[in-house]
């Protein structure tokens, strides 16, 4: 039982650290590595979960998201980065300092946030539910302030992460077969998205988001 | 069984264009799977409207009248756009723009995005609903970016990002629906597993789901889902991607793509007018479709491309939809369905024209085009009309559910809603009537004789204009379909 917890606590808070720590590194390749261990550690989440609930439908979406997050996301972004040597660093709009200040704010709101989520059912993993909210929030402050193809498409994955330890703290995981589709779905954006970043990046010379003003009014 | 035969149609279609190298006849075949999907929505309407439930695959297809609505709007503005899309990828081909694989892929994705449309509509489930929305964008993205131009490269990149994070909010918020659902309140208790999610079920504990936790879910589905709809303040994807697509894709998106993303919020708004009472749906509704209508008045009046200004007047119409499901009555949904279908079959048209009109101009700009009418009759007529139709002149159906929709509002006590939303109205109508008139009139130069529009495209364009005109005057064949489809979420 204090197993389960401890391994849940750490697992959980490791989702939200890797979060921040992509705010904090500029190295593209550094953040997509950090982005894999993010899917581990939601793998442990959901795997833990499974293993104190005895629960195989959660064990194995356990492993389908240490394979997708873990494994097949990343090496799909390395694909991009390598077509494109120039895209290692970030530039953000906000300055790494100020972001993380901005991301201590974002961990304050999210507590306030989840109070009601936690007052209808106070179990020891709803508890955490926060950390989650947490990594959605740093998720959408990573996607607004980066410029690169790249740092978008992680802004976006950080988000997908973030929900996704909501979903397995509040709920166990959605039914299977939505997690199937939720996951098949995601994995699906990635390679449309990875498509597309290498032929803007053919396309317009750079992967500086900054030089698509083609469309405005 | 019909609910499956509503599915497996597109499907088969779609391997045809798959297997088969693009030849025009590959398109025919879609179109024509398109149309028999009409058919079945009709056959369909007829069975639910009397209140019967068709269920396929052991209850994880589901069709009530509310989808059955939504299969006959999709199985009309898919059969419109698919036929255009015959002679959009003949005219690409025949200017060397794209090869024959870049024709198949465009039937293939066409297909799919339909299947996954419908299957939107007609899933019981309402966590499969989200995975059916969601896979719509996938399959998009690259029919916006067709063109292959960097307006259309960076449309479709738009489109793929805002839409994602936007409807991740709304995957968020059927989770803690979920939640909600599995520790209901003094209700009964409800198994941990797949058929929670069920509108079924949800429908039975909606009374019992926690207040509190469902006002978070709301906000979150209605951010979510509004992304995908076109609301205001997400809105900011929905003119580039229109205006960049191929002409038969945005007629899609804009005719029916919204508005299977609206038909996620009337689903979910009925659970929370059962948990959390009225006014704090009707709330958020009236914040963004007022938001919606604010922006589409305010950046159409110096609008100098026409598709853009028909995607702008899309924004407009969800929010006019968005306003009309915060009044809430049963009148009131009758009334969004039935503008659901008449923007549908209009927009459709329109886009389908802009398309024509490209394609013959090589421009989208107001300015350049000019005088239309005198040099193209055909297209200019049909784009004219249609802009009348989509401002809201009788007899087109617009008129009547506008016009029922405001009604509603006011007996709901929104009547300050409606004066603001008449005054953006006017200020639409006034932009939209001076765009069009520098792009239909005017005189043309010197010696240029009018081109003839060939019958094959002007006809099914008129034949949904005139649909949409006999709709609004004799609503008798949807009558009773409208008001059963609208007890599904207002009872």
């Amino acid at each position: 039982m204090t197993l389960y917890l401890e391994v849940l606590e750490i697992a959980a808070g490791a989702v939200l650290v890797c979060a921040v720590v992509t705010l904090w590194r500029r190295d593209v390749r550094a953040i997509v590595t950090i982005l894999a261990v993010q899917g581990v550690c939601l793998g442990i989440v959901a795997g833990d979960l499974a293993i104190h609930q005895r629960d195989l439908a959660l064990g194995a979406t356990a492993l389908l998201v240490l394979a997708a997050k873990g494994l097949v996301v990343p090496l799909l972004l390395r694909r991009v980065l390598r077509k494109d040597p120039r895209s290692r660093e970030t530039t953000p709009l906000v300055n790494i300092p100020a972001s993380l200040v901005a991301a201590a704010a974002l961990i304050v709101l999210s507590y306030v946030v989840s109070s009601k989520i936690i007052a209808l059912d106070p179990s020891p993993a709803t508890r955490l539910v926060p950390l989650g909210v947490a990594t959605v929030l740093v998720g959408y402050f990573l996607l607004v302030t980066r410029q690169r193809t790249v740092s978008q498409i992680v802004g976006l994955l950080v988000v997908d992460n973030g929900i996704a330890l909501v979903t397995f703290l509040v709920t166990s995981g959605v039914p299977l077969i939505v997690e199937l589709g939720a996951s098949l779905d995601v994995l699906l954006v990635v390679v449309v998205l990875q498509v597309l970043a290498t032929s803007l990046g053919s396309r317009f010379g750079s992967f500086e988001l900054d030089e698509l003003t083609e469309l405005h009014d | 069984m019909l609910t499956l035969l509503v599915l497996v149609f597109p499907l088969a279609a779609g391997l045809v264009a798959l297997v088969v190298p693009w030849r025009p006849w590959v398109g025919w075949v879609a179109a024509g799977a398109d149309a028999v999907v009409l058919a079945l929505g009709i056959a369909l309407a007829v069975t639910t409207s009397r209140g019967h439930v068709q269920h396929s695959l052991g209850g994880a297809v589901r069709a009530d009248a509310l989808s059955a609505f939504m299969v006959l709007v999709i199985g009309a503005i898919t059969t419109l756009a698919a036929i255009q899309s015959v002679r959009y990828l003949r005219i690409e081909r025949e200017a060397d723009r794209c090869t024959d694989r870049h024709a198949s892929l465009y039937a293939v994705l066409v297909q799919v995005f339909v299947t996954c449309m419908l299957g939107a509509v007609l899933a019981a489930n309402l966590g499969v609903l989200w995975v059916a929305v969601e896979a719509t964008t996938i399959a998009t993205t690259f029919l916006v970016g067709h063109r292959r131009t960097d307006g259309a490269l960076e449309a479709s990149w738009k489109y793929v990002v805002l839409c994602s994070v936007g409807i991740a909010l709304a995957f968020l918020g059927t989770v803690l629906v979920y939640f909600a659902a599995i520790h209901p309140g003094g209700g009964p208790s409800v198994a941990h597993g797949v058929g929670t999610l069920n509108w079924t079920s949800l429908m039975a504990i909606a009374k019992h789901l926690d207040p509190n936790v469902m006002r978070l879910a709301m906000a979150l589905l209605v951010l979510g889902y509004g992304t995908k709809v076109g609301l205001a303040p997400m809105h900011s994807w929905l003119p580039d991607a229109h205006s960049q697509a191929p002409a038969p894709v945005s007629a899609l998106m804009s005719g029916v793509l919204l508005t299977v993303a609206f038909y996620a919020l009337l689903r979910f708004k009925a659970i929370a007018d059962a948990a959390l009472g009225p006014a704090f749906p009707r709330t958020l509704l009236v914040v963004v479709g007022l938001a919606s209508l604010l922006a589409a008045a305010s950046l159409l009046i110096a609008q100098r491309d026409y598709k853009r200004m028909l995607a702008y007047s899309s924004i407009e119409h969800m929010g006019l939809l968005a306003l009309g499901a915060a009044a809430g009555s049963t009148l009131a949904i009758a009334a969004v369905l039935l503008h659901i279908l008449g923007h549908g079959l209009t927009k459709a048209v329109l886009f389908l024209t802009s398309g024509e009109i490209h394609q013959a101009e090589h421009t989208s700009e107001i300015a350049t085009v000019g005088s239309l009418l005198a040099r193209r009759p055909a297209l200019g007529g049909i784009f004219g009309v249609g802009i009348l139709a989509i401002v809201g002149f009788p007899p087109f159906s617009l008129f009547i559910s506008e016009f029922t929709m405001f009604r509603a509002e006011a007996d709901a006590g929104l009547w300050w809603v409606v004066v603001v939303a008449l005054g953006c109205l006017c200020v639409i109508f006034a932009a939209m009537a001076g765009h069009s008139r520098r792009l239909l009139l005017g005189d043309p130069d010197d010696g240029t004789v009018a081109v003839a529009t060939p019958r094959s495209v002007v006809a099914p364009l008129v034949t949904a204009l005139v649909a949409c005109a006999v709709i609004g005057v004799v609503a008798w064949p949807l009558q009773s379909l409208l008001h059963a489809a609208a007890r599904v979420v207002a009872p």
